[in-house]
């Protein structure tokens, strides 16, 4: 059973990736490359259904079908690679994705996870051997943020307003 | 100057603890040197040939005198009892010790001083002209805005990780002093035709290994929109600049694979686009920062003569080492940071704390750091200069060379940084002795040399009317000179002149240069003016010739 960060919570986590387990009729996250060439298959699922952007992939491309997606996975290959950041606050500022946004890759470490936070992910898939509950500890590092908040982050105190 | 409320020291403290457990945990072997690398470059720490460098941030350039006096004090607890300020007005500590960097952080922030964002593939720190608030040709004081900028920059959730490094200057006058068309992004304040404050925005400049001058991509953004137009650009470059290649990942590379106008109309559809969410920079904010820039209480004063029979080495440091300021009575004083014998930038810990303390007798408190490596004195009054003069000329900070030939920029090369091919302290030093004779220094006008240890151009040769740039040749440093470059208003890149020379011979090869520049020369006519007058081949010829003492 995998745990992740759920807003500032530990939990279960509900989800699979694909090639993970056969989750018939589960909560699948599936590889936007694999729904666009397994179209009908995924057209038919009955479970619900999440997707996963690569680092080039244009949220942009999703905006006609976002209410199929009870998730959204951004990849992080790396900690140095930062689009999945502007990926996000695409999603959440402009597309108003709703649904959960989830931070996964190699390079979701600890470090990264105030930033990932404020630009809209409110869920956390930490790299293979990362400490959960520091990484939890890390959300709430920071009492003060010089920009805007994504819409529906939380935020105590801030100098710019929207 | 901008003071630190609650939440921004709250932030300061709140960093400071994050590098203290990041730092532990490298030390500790939890975090392996490729994880802890970008978090302290993020902090301003590289590790360097010798030992780390530390690289403190001055926003754009300004000091309290305390503040000076804190560097000082850790320049002498932590290194060995001097710093060097950079182009990019900030300060390096060449020797501190990797377990101690989170006390000094700690310490800057009891002075509302940081580390943050000086290195890393983030926005660095954001630089301004030294003459804001005094220059004559000011539209307005670029300071605010840098606050404004620096503040929303500060650990920017989307673009702290982007492709490579990015830099932002801004002034506020119509000569550019801060190098602003060499950066990333440059802005300009510009008022409208209904007089309402805007700027002018660059993208895409850029030294390095390939020197290109930044494109004006909007004549005129209104106040309210920078930081939403900022963002526009930096999200355009977060998701399309290169990360493949770490030579072609800044954004003047993307602005120039997609054509000015493409990267134009690309930021401006995404500009429209997040406009909704964008933040928005109101008046009310605007006012706030002002505030904090607001001119000191001047005293109503008239021009007088301050050289009038003064001795001569008085008179020269006045006519070179200060500038005109705007109200009547004061003069801007130009601290020399380019003693010959000493290292271009570099200030020891006596000679900051008699500056804080001038400072804080003279100019209201306040020091500037320069983009050419000295210090400032913005708001002197003309008859305290000879005051003045006499003790920084104690110290050693009265070298009167300002815009002459030894006002050299150079990076510290090979002898501290891990990047570099070749040193440029010898060759400084060199130079500094061929043109040591002050009159004849003088009689050469205004000639810039700008000089680099390799081709990150951390000294900005690209843009030195005479630029010195240091190469490796079969673990021999050699040494590249260009001529014609320009940052200054009418930025241009330089042109290298031929071969490389070796470096025992690079000052008298800018001695042949300049022996040129005054058999061709007009009466009065700047070293640049004749070069661009004449072109670059009597130069060329000249250079390589024997020596005469030689043929």
């Amino acid at each position: 059973m995998r745990y992740i960060l759920r807003r500032r919570e530990i939990v279960a986590d509900d989800w699979v990736h694909l090639g993970e387990e056969p989750a018939e009729a589960g909560a699948v996250i599936v590889p936007l490359e694999r729904l666009r060439t397994d179209a009908a298959r995924w057209a038919g699922w009955r479970g619900r259904l999440g997707v996963r952007l690569a680092p080039a992939e244009a949220p942009e491309d999703l905006a006609a079908e976002l209410e199929r997606f009870g998730l959204i996975a951004v990849e992080f290959p790396n900690a140095g690679d930062g689009r999945g950041y502007s990926q996000a606050r695409l999603l959440r500022n402009r597309l108003g994705f709703q649904g959960e946004l989830r931070a996964v890759g190699a390079g979701v470490k600890r470090d990264q996870v105030f930033l990932l936070a404020r630009c809209g992910f409110d869920a956390i898939e930490l790299a293979a051997g990362e400490d959960l509950e520091a990484a939890r500890r890390a959300l709430t590092r920071y009492s003060v943020a010089y920009q805007p908040g994504a819409a529906g982050i939380p935020l105590e105190r801030q100098r710019f307003t929207l | 100057m901008y003071r630190y409320d609650e939440l921004d020291q709250a932030f300061v403290e709140e960093r400071v603890a994050e590098f203290r457990d990041q730092t532990r945990r490298h030390l500790a072997g939890e975090l392996s040197e490729e994880e802890f690398r970008p978090l302290r470059l993020r902090n301003g720490l590289y590790i360097q040939r010798h030992a780390p460098m530390l690289r403190i941030a001055i926003p754009y350039g300004l000091l309290r005198a305390a503040q000076l006096r804190k560097l000082a004090d850790l320049t002498r607890r932590y290194d060995r009892g001097y710093g060097h300020f950079t182009t990019r007005q900030n300060l390096q500590l060449n020797w501190p010790a990797l377990a101690d960097v989170p006390d000094i952080l700690a310490e800057l922030a009891t002075v509302q001083m940081h580390a943050i964002q000086t290195s890393g593939n983030c926005v660095r720190n954001v630089t301004a002209d030294h003459m804001a608030g005094v220059a004559l040709d000011e539209i307005d004081d670029p300071r605010p805005y840098c606050e404004i900028v620096r503040q929303w920059a500060t650990l920017h959730p989307e673009f702290t990780y982007l492709p490579r490094k990015f830099k932002i200057a801004i002034t506020g006058s119509a000569e550019d002093r801060a190098a602003s068309e060499v950066h990333d992004i440059g802005l300009h304040l510009e008022r409208d035709a209904g007089g309402e404050l805007g700027f002018a925005v660059l993208v895409g400049g850029g030294l390095g290994r390939a020197p290109v001058i930044g494109v004006r991509i909007r004549d005129f953004l209104p106040l309210a929109d920078l930081l939403g137009y900022l963002e526009a650009i930096l999200r355009v470059y977060n998701r399309y600049g290169r990360r493949d290649n770490i030579h072609k990942a800044r954004i003047k590379v993307l602005v120039k694979s997609l054509g000015a106008a493409r990267f134009r109309d690309e930021v401006e559809a995404e500009w429209q686009a997040c406009r909704a969410s964008a933040p928005l920079v109101t008046a009310a904010e605007v006012a706030r920062m002002r505030a904090f820039f607001r001119p000191p209480p001047y005293e109503t004063l008239t021009d007088q003569d301050a050289a009038h029979g003064r001795e001569p080495r008085f008179a020269a440091w006045y006519r070179y080492n200060t500038r005109a300021h705007r109200m009547p009575g004061y003069r801007a004083v130009l601290v020399s940071l380019k003693a010959h014998g000493g290292n271009p930038g570099d200030a020891t810990a006596a000679q900051m704390e008699a500056v804080a303390d001038l400072a804080e007798r003279v100019s209201f408190g306040l020091i500037r750091t320069t983009h050419s490596q000295n210090l400032l004195l913005a708001d002197v009054r003309q008859d305290e200069l000879y005051e003045v003069w006499r003790e920084l000329d104690g110290q050693g900070l009265a070298t009167p060379n300002i815009g002459t030939l030894t006002d050299l920029i150079a990076c510290p090369g090979l002898d501290f940084c891990s990047l570099a091919n070749a040193g440029t302290l010898g060759v400084a030093h060199d130079i500094q002795r061929q043109f040591d004779d002050l009159d004849y220094l003088y009689d050469l006008g205004n000639i810039e040399i700008k000089m680099s240890g390799c081709m990150n151009a951390c000294g900005h040769h690209h843009v030195g009317h005479i630029g010195i740039l240091g190469v490796d040749k079969h673990g021999e440093e050699w040494y590249q000179i260009s001529l014609g470059g320009s940052a200054n208003g009418y930025t241009a890149l330089g042109e290298v002149i031929g071969p490389s020379v070796p470096k025992q011979e690079v000052a008298a090869t800018i001695g042949r240069i300049v022996e040129v520049y005054r058999a061709l020369r007009t009466e009065d006519e700047p070293f640049i003016d004749t070069l661009r007058r004449v072109g670059l081949e009597p130069f060329r010829a000249g250079a390589y010739a024997l020596h005469p003492q030689a043929a």
